[in-house]
């Protein structure tokens, strides 16, 4: 007989850490994952200047001329080309060039309006042309260029990748760790001790929460190192944000895990629930893209509402009371998910 | 007098249409061992695990020490521990971990240290449990079930898939525990093991309990404690008739080409049957006599071996 109790609660947080962290490619995924994943889109979506404006003049009678006004009045970004008429055609269709300039009286330019570059060659064409042809500016009108930190792609997207990283290790920490101790007639086991249930579920989340804790931190100062990502909020209305999110999201996990036998059918079920939020909840690019018929309905996932709550506090630094809806949606899911699933929920 | 520790009336559970128990009854006095006999499929572990409460019977009743489980289960939780069949404990774990982890659940328990004397793994004391050999991780999950210092033991084929050194080593072990005046209810298709172990045996088979008693009473029942097994060279053909006016004969089987008299005094029918085979000029291939054992009560019962399933 011992004297010295030990809480069961600690001591289950204890198995859930310890195996996770016994697994050398579950931690691959928790800390290298993110940062690749951020490091390589950052990368790829890097800001840099807009490409030049490519344009063709088919040669024939009155081409020369017409390079030689296009040169002289459509500034740096202008590029033109003398092409044989073929080709020239042939570059437009390709997208080679964005627009034809072909001469005669009155001078035509053929080009797809539908082109977002065909559109903007269209206009520093025109103007040029115009010059060339005598037109003087009526007014003079100032510049000033920025590169602001906030509005850059990548300060969408950080956020973005946090809540996408809080989403995903919620479910799969908690579903596979779940749906495996249920395949290996675990849970049944602790089914047989006195074990209050309650420990054990709160058991799954306080061991996410830990690696969590850390993925955010190392994905944050990465990004801030590496991409001076500003971090305008408070550090404790971002915890509160990030530990909401996650404690919320591993509902979502327990409900998605509480009755599936096998790791493949839990695994259909996350990706199921999983893929529309990648898609539609503003990760990549903002949910205000789709139609404004379905965006109410956008707007009230999960994901979505963490999304929206980490850029507000991130990056244009907002309080707590300040993103008290979106979090009063995290906050509802994560109630709603861990009452069902708690009643729902398979031992055996 | 105290209440028995197990108490189950009329239990039955279906799965769609299969009835897998069949209005079983069964009483286990404390301090008593119990082994449930039987081939895989029987219902053997269905019924150990209504009786542990873990899945809900279709009909019947369970007690254990006269409470049902109903409103007592966080107190029988506390007294009874078990190694259920095909659970997997955690690979990433040592063992000192594992045994931590259950004893955190209970209010009353035993060492981690002084369990693992008990079971024998002291020097595994801090290897991962994928590192352990079928035997030891058996012997951990009987730790598991005894760090509670439980009153009752459930132990679901325990000894499945073990070598001899391996069963004698968890036999020791259970046998400490009835010393110290625990009870066990145990499962099993070995009929060495029932007969070592267990004060009485219960027969199941198709989700009934067709025989009851101890293994003596059982091998008693047969009406003979011989069996006679012996098969002729070539076509040759002795009539049932023939043997069963043998002295001392109670039963004739054949199998396989074998055939198996069952008989009460070897000594006498042995010479008979040798005087009859010699009579007809007929050669034995084989011949083999043996103490009966639960494996022929099972025969006699159902036609069929233990482990033909």
């Amino acid at each position: 007989m011992t004297g010295d109790r030990l809480s069961p609660l600690w001591q289950l947080t204890l198995w859930r850490t310890r195996e996770f962290l016994r697994e050398p490619e579950a931690v691959f995924w928790v800390f290298a994952f993110p940062i690749i994943l951020s490091l390589a889109l950052g990368i790829a979506f890097k800001n840099r200047a807009p490409d030049n404006v490519k344009v063709a003049i088919p040669a024939g009678a009155g081409a020369a001329e017409l390079k030689a006004a296009l040169d002289a009045n459509g500034g740096k970004k202008l590029e033109t080309l003398v092409l044989d008429s073929a080709e020239a055609y042939n570059r437009l269709r390709t997208g080679g060039v964005s627009l034809l300039v072909i001469p005669g009286e009155p001078v035509t330019l053929r080009y797809d309006s539908t082109r977002q570059e065909s559109d903007i060659a269209r206009l520093v064409v025109a103007s040029a042309l115009q010059e060339a042809g005598g037109r003087r500016d009526v007014r003079t009108i100032g510049e000033v260029r920025v590169t602001e930190p906030g509005s850059r792609y990548i300060d969408f997207l950080i956020p973005g990748l946090l809540g996408m990283n809080i989403m995903g290790t919620g479910l799969w920490g908690i579903g596979f760790g779940l749906v495996s101790a249920r395949q290996r007639k675990l849970l049944k086991r602790f089914l047989a001790t006195p074990m209050r249930k309650s420990n054990f579920m709160l058991a799954f989340m306080l061991s996410r929460l830990v690696f969590l804790t850390l993925e955010v931190v190392s994905v944050v100062v990465f990004a801030w190192a590496v991409f001076s990502i500003p971090v305008r909020g408070s550090v404790l209305a971002i915890a509160g944000v990030v530990l909401l999110g996650a404690t919320s999201f591993a509902g979502v996990g327990l409900l998605v895990a509480s009755r599936a036998r096998t790791i493949e059918g839990v695994s259909g079920l996350m990706n199921l629930v999983m893929m529309p939020m990648w898609i539609c909840s503003g990760v990549f690019f903002s949910w205000s893209r789709f139609p404004e018929a379905v965006q109410p309905f956008i707007r009230l996932l999960p994901l979505t509402a963490l999304n929206d709550a980490l850029r507000a506090v991130m990056i244009d630094g907002e309080s707590l009371v300040g993103v008290a809806g979106l979090l009063g949606v995290v906050a509802t899911w994560g109630l709603v998910t861990f009452g069902v699933a708690f009643k729902i929920f398979r031992w055996n | 007098m105290s209440p028995p520790a197990v108490s189950c009336h009329g239990l039955i559970k279906r799965y769609d249409k299969v009835v897998a128990v069949d209005g079983l009854d069964l009483e286990v006095a404390a301090g008593e061992c119990f082994g449930m006999l039987g081939p895989n499929g029987a219902g053997k572990t269905t019924t150990v695990e209504m009786i542990q409460g873990l899945i809900p019977p279709d009909g019947g009743t369970v007690q254990l020490f006269g409470l049902p489980w109903e409103g007592n289960e966080a107190d029988l939780r506390q007294r009874l521990g078990t190694a259920l069949q095909e659970t997997k404990l955690p690979e990433k774990l040592s063992v000192i971990e594992t045994l931590r982890l259950f004893r955190s659940f209970y209010r009353k328990s035993v060492s981690e240290e002084t369990v693992l004397e008990l079971v024998q793994l002291q020097e595994k004391r801090d290897s991962w449990v994928n590192k352990l050999s079928g035997g030891q991780r058996q012997r951990l999950a009987v730790a598991c079930a005894l760090v509670c210092d439980p009153d009752i033991l459930f132990l679901d084929e325990p000894t499945t898939g073990l070598d001899p050194q391996s069963r004698r080593q968890l036999w020791d072990v259970i046998n400490q525990f009835r010393s110290r005046g625990g009870t066990v209810v145990l499962t099993t298709h070995y009929m060495e093991e029932a007969e070592q172990l267990c004060d009485r045996v219960g027969v199941v088979d198709h989700g009934k309990m067709i025989a009851l008693g101890s293994p003596k009473q059982l091998i008693a029942g047969l009406g003979a404690e011989h069996v006679v097994d012996f098969a002729v060279a070539g076509e040759a053909v002795l009539g049932d008739a023939e043997l069963s006016a043998l002295p001392g004969v109670t039963r004739v089987h054949h199998e396989d080409g074998h055939t198996r008299l069952t008989v009460q005094r070897v000594h006498q029918t042995l010479p008979a049957l040798m005087a009859l085979v010699g009579g007809r000029n007929i050669q034995l291939a084989e011949l083999t006599t043996h103490h009966a054992t639960l494996e022929d009560v099972f025969m006699s019962l159902t036609g069929r071996h233990l482990r033909d399933g």
